[in-house]
């Protein structure tokens, strides 16, 4: 992909964020910070390549152990953000309406 | 030469990992459909990480040496950096589980604080190792000159966007140490001013544009690690003078910046996934920060010059205050107040959470509504120490999500309501912030609680004020009885009273 596609594909994402993200009800604010500090973790994608890269150069040893590191990082994040969330989440309840209403 | 190349179906299933994470927030606009919306980012995040795994599995190479044909290189799979991989996610995985399990829904906003540390820290984690191996990123030219080592020529574009994620990773992860030491109490609330510390974070951000700027025309080390090293001392200057109460907006901007610095990743790796999630949650942080600061009628550069809270601007109104009259009740006045009324709304602030007086206070709640009571609750925006903090209060104490209303939903009801009860709250139902103009919260959009028939308003004492600084008039109307109590003991005794 070159830069033009790329910056084009993170502009209209910028615009669907903010329409997306204005259609959230306040009352969901917490949560939406903890789901987008979660999926904000896909930048485990470069730690985990970055894990994975194979050691040509002189610094490609410590830059393993440093995607090593970054993964465990983001899996925190990652799982703790979803669970975090997914408890939040089951707690917001209906109220429990009278089945009929005179 | 060496450039990495993407495979169409890997490109195509990163796309889909990103879909699915904007599904994830389309899924938040309604608590209905929020749990699909939790599990639709938990599918993205799958895609996306298994995609990787797939596309970038580690390989070793191996010499095949024959005694008839040539010598052979054979690369096959590194089962040991596999192990260290699956290793890695799995101590994450249970550390993080862990603490989702066990944190207290009080302590949500450090939680969420240390989460936004982890992924700046991440990001200039990979930035370093993308700086230290570019080729295995394939952001870099191997030139192999006549004499000596073969080294990697990182490419202009990408020096600036590593260059860029690392400065907002380190500034995402400083910030974010500053905002969770200062929520978990760790350190004082308080605003720390440093003399001329505008100038010293304006230099600062100078500084790390500049060396950003020189970085294309020079990749050596010490550019790198000096933009490294300056990002992280600017986040702990710019977070530690902004006060205990400026929290909301702090959290959601830093919640902004991770998304930033994942983007920025994202454009070093060609990663739509990462684009598009940094994009939304660079957006969602960006309109969150928005929110608060309109709800505290104060332009984001205050709130980031930070200091809120500590001038003297409040004593026009504060001045005498201390001897006028005020009235006090009890526990059982409130009760039977409460009892009598046919409509009550609670307004809840931050003292709620920090006397832990939600299910207590659900408690009360109900045994009104079995007398026959209409129970609301009032959330201000910026009640709590996060966007939504009430609204997860509430929903850990049961009550339902159908009886907590927003305040431009249910401002005008207070004018027909016989008690407002106020828990913790103070500035957010101060009507100095519509009528007095020298006041610093003039302008802030606030609870009209002085419009019902009477306002029972929970304070530790007298002595107190709110956050800014400022003398409540609510407290010495007359239709405002003060109950002078910790919050949790006072509705404890209220509840005791309706039996």
């Amino acid at each position: 992909m070159d830069f033009i596609a790329i910056l084009s594909i993170f502009v209209l994402a910028c615009f669907v964020g903010y329409f997306v993200v204005w259609a959230v009800t306040p009352a969901l604010h917490t949560p939406l910070m903890a789901v987008t500090n979660a999926i904000s973790s896909v930048i485990i994608v470069g730690a985990l390549i970055a894990a994975a890269a194979a050691g040509i150069g002189a610094g490609s040893g410590v830059a393993k152990a440093l995607g090593l590191l970054a993964v465990v990082l983001a899996s925190i994040n990652i799982f703790g953000g979803f669970a975090v969330t997914a408890r939040m989440l089951a707690m917001y309840k209906k109220k429990e309406r009278p089945v009929a209403k005179g | 030469m060496h450039e990495l190349t993407v495979s169409p179906w890997a490109s195509l299933a990163y796309l889909v990992a990103g879909v699915c994470f904007i599904l994830a927030l389309r899924g938040l606009s309604s608590p209905a459909s929020s749990q699909r919306g939790n599990r639709f980012g938990i599918i993205g995040m799958t895609i996306a990480v298994v995609t990787t795994l797939v596309t970038h599995v580690p390989t070793v190479q191996h010499l095949l040496v024959s005694d008839t044909g040539p010598t052979i290189a054979v690369r096959t799979i590194d089962w040991v950096t596999v192990v260290e991989i699956l290793a890695a996610i799995g101590v994450g995985a249970a550390i993080g589980l862990i603490t989702a399990r066990r944190i207290a829904m009080t302590a949500m906003p450090q939680l969420v604080a240390a989460f936004h540390s982890l992924v700046g820290l991440a990001a200039v984690l990979v930035g370093v190792a993308a700086y230290l191996n570019p080729q295995a990123f394939g952001i870099s030219d191997l030139v192999i000159p006549l004499i000596g080592q073969p080294f990697a020529v990182i490419h202009p574009v990408s020096r600036i966007e590593l260059g860029l994620g690392v400065a907002i990773g380190a500034i995402t992860f400083s910030g974010s140490v500053i905002a969770f030491l200062k929520l978990n109490g760790n350190m004082g609330g308080k605003p720390i001013m440093l003399p001329g510390r505008h100038v010293i974070n304006i230099a600062l951000l100078a500084g790390i544009l500049g060396l950003i700027a020189y970085f294309v025309t020079d990749q050596s080390a010490w550019i790198f690690w000096t933009i490294t090293g300056l990002s992280f001392v600017i986040g702990f200057l710019l977070i530690v003078p902004i006060g205990g109460a400026d929290m909301p907006v702090v959290v959601s901007m830093l919640n902004s910046y991770s998304g930033w610095a994942a983007a920025a990743m994202g454009f070093t790796l060609h990663n739509s996934a990462m684009i598009i999630t940094g994009a939304l949650v660079g957006s969602s942080g960006a309109i969150l920060s928005y929110i608060m600061c309109r709800a505290m009628n104060r332009s984001f550069i205050s709130v980031i010059a930070g200091g809120f809270g500590t001038s003297d601007a409040g004593a026009g109104s504060g001045g005498s205050a201390v001897d006028r009259p005020w009235k006090r009740g009890s526990a059982e006045d409130a009760a039977f107040l409460m009892s009598q009324a046919e409509q009550v709304i609670i307004v809840p602030g931050y003292g709620m959470a920090v006397a832990q007086a939600q299910h207590v206070l659900r408690e009360m709640g109900d045994k009104l509504k079995a007398e026959g009571v209409r129970v609301k609750y009032a959330i201000h925006p910026v009640a709590g120490r996060m966007p939504g903090h009430m609204n997860v209060l509430l929903a850990e104490a049961n009550v339902p999500y159908d009886d907590v209303f927003e305040l431009e939903d249910i401002n005008s009801e207070f004018a027909q309501t016989d008690v407002a009860f106020v828990i913790g709250a103070n500035d957010v139902t101060n009507p100095a912030a519509k009528t007095d103009k020298s006041s610093p919260i003039y302008g802030m959009p606030v609870l009209d609680v002085e419009k019902a028939k009477t306002v029972l308003f929970i304070k530790r004492s007298m002595g107190g004020v709110g956050y800014a600084g400022v003398d409540n008039d609510l407290f010495y109307r007359d239709n405002t009885m003060m109950l002078l109590a910790d919050a949790k003991k006072m509705v404890e005794d209220i509840v005791k009273a309706l039996d």
